[in-house]
């Protein structure tokens, strides 16, 4: 109470200080700075504006029905097929494989770091996960397609195995990458968890694989969620993996031995044939697009609003 | 003080209680990590065994050929530097200049200032070729209509890491204590004037550290640049902004599809160049970090 008096005081003393008289230098300074800040602003309005325009195009030569319900995704063929549901199966089970990997090991990760390693071994193997996070997308995509797809070709022992092209491969290795993003969010959310709490714990006779399972992480849960919510987030958003190892044929299938296209996926391999303004191939990339913003977006904000959660529980 | 006493007395009552299950526990956990390190490990082994063959001058002064023994990347390392310097010089100008903005100048109180902020965390989140959909839309065609060059796919990535840009700059102004700020106002310093001889020097290595870190994301990013027309077939340096490219990334993913063999191997000696640059990038803002940043 006393310091907010005190923090009222003194921002009303530098008000004063600085109405004195109009510094136009400053004003305008202070207008350019606003200005960089409202360019991001203007980017989110004009990723809604890209969308949103030819995306009504499209709706207008394509029934929402057709979009939503139809099983046949095959926009540039004759006559065309716009039922977006292959690619969303096909984004899903990339997801899901990606998901396999990435929470179990992911929130592991973050329990090692947070709850048992030392503040020595903490400090080196961090930054290692870092680098993980920094190879670029096409380099997986890379490792997908050379290494673990022969690799579970090799191993694989009944039926079978996958493909050339596969979503097991482009989801396992896309888990990678997602990892450390799961582990650095969950990390912070468990580190933030008052050390009181575990210690009640102990002093009730739990062991530390207790404490862990029972304490930290259910006192840590809307910050963890908050960190799935984002992997899934971006194992939707992910391209360059998909692109390059689960192949360019959208397939209604969950068969994860399967080549599939994703949502990315068919928005990479329509740009990179040259499709001219206004021709339904352009529309298209928008339409998924906007499906795919939408998706990403709730997800996105739903995240953002569990790490409020928990900032204000325990900071 | 409180505090060794306290964690001996929880070392003391953890050992006692280790026992089969805690054991296996922690077993798990170090695999979850050692995934991830055998992954990475095994990531670099991979693209540096299958592109030795190709690890040579040659790779970094040929340019893109049909031909997999002559075939280099050089356009598309000059291409990579020529995008990344425009990225640059839109990102940290605007990037700085909005998290000082963020952190020095907005009321947070007001919904408009809170609004940025929500925004800013989203667009951190937004997927990589959406913001592909957004140059091609109003960058490469539309409104600003600068076609398929340097100048177009410099500007979209920098839209991609802005956010980043941001954000970890406002982190490192607000690690600058608030007493800096009131001793310059107590000398008759203005806003401005504080910011710039005051509260930006002081916070420079973390401004450096993060942009550095967005910047070789930007390195990295294909995705968006597919869109605007990164995958053409480019056999020259660009010139100026307004020459068409190829970068590395793009490079790569255009050899990685391609059947044979040989593409491949060369696919995997550009990886190893293009890890390389990211290496060093990493390397140098680590050493920008260590060597400068102060505690307060």
């Amino acid at each position: 109470m006393e310091a907010t008096e005190m923090r009222t005081t003194e921002d009303l003393q530098m008000k004063q200080l600085m109405v004195v008289r109009p510094r136009y230098g400053e004003l305008l300074i202070q207008a350019l700075l606003g200005l960089c800040a409202i360019v991001s602003i203007v980017t989110t309005v004009g990723i809604v504006l890209a969308l949103v325009e030819p995306s009504i195009e499209f709706f207008s030569e394509v029934s929402l029905k057709e979009f939503f319900t139809g099983v046949n995704w095959a926009p540039l063929f004759n006559p065309p097929s716009f039922g977006v549901i292959p690619l969303i199966t096909g984004t899903l089970v990339t997801t899901f494989w990606a998901l396999a990997v990435c929470l179990p090991f992911g929130l592991g990760a973050a329990t090692y770091l947070s709850e048992y390693a030392s503040p020595r071994t903490r400090s080196i193997l961090k930054p290692v996960l870092e680098v993980l996070a920094g190879i670029p997308t096409v380099v997986y995509g890379f490792f997908a397609l050379t290494f673990v797809t022969p690799l579970l070709q090799d191993i694989w022992l009944v039926g079978e195995g996958p493909g050339v092209f596969n979503a097991l491969s482009a989801g396992l290795v896309m888990g990678v990458m997602i990892l450390p993003t799961i582990a650095s969010l969950s990390e912070d959310a468990m580190s933030a968890v008052p050390g009181g709490l575990r210690e009640g714990a102990l002093a009730l006779g739990s062991n530390k694989a207790q404490v862990s399972t029972r304490v930290v992480i259910p006192a840590a849960l809307s910050g963890i969620v908050a960190g799935f919510v984002l992997g899934v987030s971006r194992a939707v958003g992910e391209t360059m993996i998909v692109l390059v190892a689960a192949g360019s044929t959208p397939n209604l299938s969950l068969n994860p031995l399967e080549a599939m296209q994703t949502m990315t996926g068919f928005i990479a391999s329509a740009g990179l044939g040259d499709q001219p303004t206004g021709s339904i191939g352009f529309k298209t990339i928008f339409a998924v697009g906007a499906a795919l913003f939408a998706i990403t977006f709730v997800m996105n904000m739903f995240s953002i609003r569990l790490v409020r959660k928990y900032r204000e529980v325990y900071e | 003080m409180k505090s060794i006493g306290a964690s001996a007395a929880r070392n003391e009552l953890e050992s006692r209680h280790r026992d089969f299950f805690e054991r296996g526990f922690m077993l798990a956990l170090i695999f979850s990590l050692g995934i991830g390190i055998i992954a990475l490990v095994t990531l670099i082994l991979q693209v540096l065994v299958e592109g030795f063959p190709r690890l040579n001058s040659e790779l970094l002064t040929n340019f893109p050929s049909g031909n997999p023994e002559i075939a280099g990347a050089q356009s598309a390392i000059m291409g990579t530097i020529w995008v990344i310097g425009v990225t640059a010089a839109f990102t940290i100008p605007v990037g700085i200049g909005a998290a000082i903005y963020l952190e020095e100048y907005a009321d947070k109180e007001r919904w408009w200032n809170r609004f940025i902020e929500l925004n800013l965390q989203n667009l951190a989140a937004v997927p990589a070729i959406v913001y592909g959909i957004l140059g091609l839309a109003f960058i490469v065609r539309g409104f600003l209509g600068l076609g398929q060059t340097v100048l177009a796919a410099g500007l979209t990535l920098g839209l991609l890491v802005l956010p980043i840009v941001i954000i970890s700059s406002r982190e490192a102004i607000k690690a600058v204590p608030d007493t800096i700020r009131q001793g310059a106002y107590a000398l008759g310093a203005t806003r401005w004037q504080t910011v710039r001889r005051q509260v930006l020097p002081a916070s420079i290595p973390g401004i450096a550290t993060g942009t550095i870190l967005a910047l070789s994301r930007a390195i990295g990013e294909a995705a968006p640049l597919i869109l605007i027309g990164g995958l053409t077939f480019i056999t020259f340096n660009p010139e100026s902004v307004n020459s068409n490219f190829t970068v590395l990334p793009i490079q790569i993913f255009n050899w990685v599809s391609r059947p044979q063999d040989e593409f491949r191997v060369l696919a995997a000696a550009a990886i190893v160049v293009l890890l390389v640059i990211l290496l060093a990038m990493n390397a140098l803002a680590i050493f920008l970090r260590n060597k400068y940043q102060r505690k307060y």
